[in-house]
């Protein structure tokens, strides 16, 4: 298997746009993931009752196989990017929603006490203490599910999209390994860079977690 | 300390607090605290104490009575307003970890809405009001000793400068040594701000050291005594009173009286023990006139307590205590009889005043 280096400094232009829809696709997924599992861990921290039917429910939906999950939206959204950002969005809400729902268990007891004895709101106390403290689990939770919707674009391909997937199909037709290697090469890289990013946004966001000198 | 202006800040009416799962907190209470004073709240767990505290701010709601603070039912308050103008400080602080020292305290602040810079300055004013460094405040609260986080816990409370001031065993978690260098920063703040502090603590030490008036609990909720401490040791109200107050309430009632009342002599010529002197006149040690030797003492100001007075006296050879003024400087020396007839005396007057 030899790459073809002439193969990519032709279609240099064709890979960048397929990079970018590629990030555009899997980005848009976590995005969306967080904005219906933030709501809902919140009930879920809230309502013992309803904790386990919403995490249970999840999980269903991340054991249905990703093509059929694609062939099932088909007659609601057709071969669009909005089928792909759906599948994938619902891809993440396992993650995200379960350690949504552990970040938020893990706020200590007594600095919620602490909170509502201070004189502070439920709502305010979910954002500015709450949210904050439980920032280091959901994080993991988005580098998991941002890694995990990069790696899963590319099934997209048996709809018309999929990114870099498409260099996948492209290749295994016409038997040439090239674009394959391209494929799989860029899509790590994607994941790599993506995944540095969101460590770097967390040590920007939690400075309270940083190793510092004891003492004063 | 005196407790209060005669006004009652805090009034506990005929208050029952039963829990869903069916257990009585508190059985039947009616208290009154006054303002300016320290109420300490006594009893082993289970017996209704932070109960009784989390109502005064409706963290916990009264089944059935009324509270009043300032002369306002609790209830008839909206919670969030209520508790912004009541302080609070709990164990091991619960102090918010992933904000600086500085924001920490000026958590009431901003949800009063004075502005960051106002409340940021009065952060930095209460950083030197409970002993702590200015640089402190850019710290975030695990790079703080356990000490020095109860004291952030303190300054936070104190932000709004609010009349009331609730402490649920604030010094639990701290080493003995820190926890007295706390009770003493307390009794000095209260001097300089007359707040009314309610106090819950198991430790009855911690009571009667920082107590104004001190109220036993029972298991069951039941309020059994509420008294000035040394009415408290002097007549417990039952026997379960006087078991909680342990063994040596009558010498912890010595804690409570100063050296001052007892007669001192000039110190004594020629008998086998001499007391050596620096040229300052500061006592140094006990001398052995017979076999040269000498043993150390412990000299006492008029503000020191009979109790330490009496425990001196027991380890001085001599059974004499020196007593020294604010400098140091020998005033004269008291006998172990002195100090014995003192704190009978005080005991009987106790006794006598309760009844």
């Amino acid at each position: 298997m030899s790459v073809d280096w002439s193969w990519i400094a032709d279609h240099t232009d064709d890979l960048t746009a397929l990079t970018l829809s590629h990030l555009q696709a899997a980005l848009t997924a976590v995005l969306l993931g967080l904005l219906v599992s933030l709501p809902l861990a919140v009930v879920a921290h809230r309502v013992r009752r309803l904790r386990g039917l919403l995490l249970g429910l999840s999980n269903i939906l991340f054991t249905i196989p990703s093509i059929a999950v694609f062939v099932l939206l088909l007659p609601v959204s057709g071969l669009t990017r909005t089928t792909t950002v759906i599948g994938l969005t619902i891809y993440t809400l396992v993650v995200l929603l379960r350690n949504t729902v552990e970040g938020l268990d893990s706020v200590p007891a007594r600095t919620k006490e602490a909170a509502k004895a201070m004189g502070t709101r439920p709502l305010r106390t979910l954002i500015t203490v709450e949210l904050p403290l439980a920032l280091p689990v959901i994080m993991a939770g988005v580098r998991i599910a941002t890694v995990m919707a990069i790696s899963l674009v590319s099934v997209a391909t048996y709809i018309g999209d999929g990114g870099l997937g498409q260099l996948f199909t492209d290749g295994f037709q016409r038997n040439f390994p090239t674009p394959v290697i391209v494929g799989v090469v860029l899509t790590l890289l994607l994941a790599l860079v993506a995944d540095a990013l969101l460590v770097t946004v967390q040590y920007v966001l939690t400075p309270w977690t940083r190793r510092q000198k004891r003492g004063v | 300390m005196q407790p209060g202006k005669g006004l009652l800040m805090i009034q506990f009416d005929a208050v029952h607090k039963r829990f869903p799962n069916g257990t009585t907190a508190v059985q039947d209470l009616t208290l009154d605290m006054p303002e300016g004073g320290v109420t300490v709240l006594v009893g082993s767990s289970g017996c209704g104490k932070t109960t009784t505290l989390r109502m005064i701010n409706r963290m916990v709601d009264p089944t059935s009575g009324t509270i009043r603070v300032a002369g306002r039912d609790v209830l008839e308050q909206d919670a969030a307003e209520l508790r912004r103008s009541i302080g609070y400080v709990i164990q091991q602080s619960g102090l918010f970890p992933h904000r600086t020292v500085s924001d920490n305290i000026a958590t009431v602040p901003l949800l009063l809405g004075w502005g960051r810079r106002k409340a940021r300055a009065r952060a930095a004013e209460l950083l030197e009001t409970v002993g702590l460094s200015a640089d402190a405040g850019k710290r975030y609260p695990h790079q703080l000793s356990g000490g020095q986080q109860q004291r952030v816990g303190v300054a936070r409370a104190l932000a709004a400068d609010p009349p009331v001031l609730l402490m649920d065993e604030p010094f639990g978690a701290v080493d003995p040594v820190v926890r007295t260098q706390l009770q003493n920063e307390l009794l000095r703040l209260q001097r300089d701000l007359s707040k009314t502090i309610v106090f819950v603590t198991h430790d009855v030490d911690e009571a009667v050291r920082l107590g104004d008036r001190i109220a036993v609990f029972r298991t069951g909720g039941h309020l059994v005594q509420c008294a000035a401490p040394a009415e408290l040791l002097a007549r417990p109200a039952d026997a379960f009173v006087a078991d909680f107050l342990g063994a040596e309430r009558g010498l912890k009632l010595l804690s409570l009286t100063t050296l001052a009342g007892v007669a001192q002599g000039p110190a004594p010529e020629g008998a086998r023990w001499q007391l050596t002197l620096d040229s300052a006149r500061k006592p140094l040690v006990w001398h052995d006139t017979e076999n040269d030797t000498a043993l150390p003492l412990r000299p006492l100001q008029d503000t020191d307590s009979l109790l330490s007075a009496l425990n001196e006296s027991i380890a001085a050879p001599s059974g004499l205590v020196a007593r020294v003024d604010a400098d140091g400087v020998l005033t004269g020396v008291s006998s172990r009889e002195d100090i014995h007839d003192r704190a009978g005396r005080v005991h009987s007057e106790a006794s006598a005043v309760a009844a």
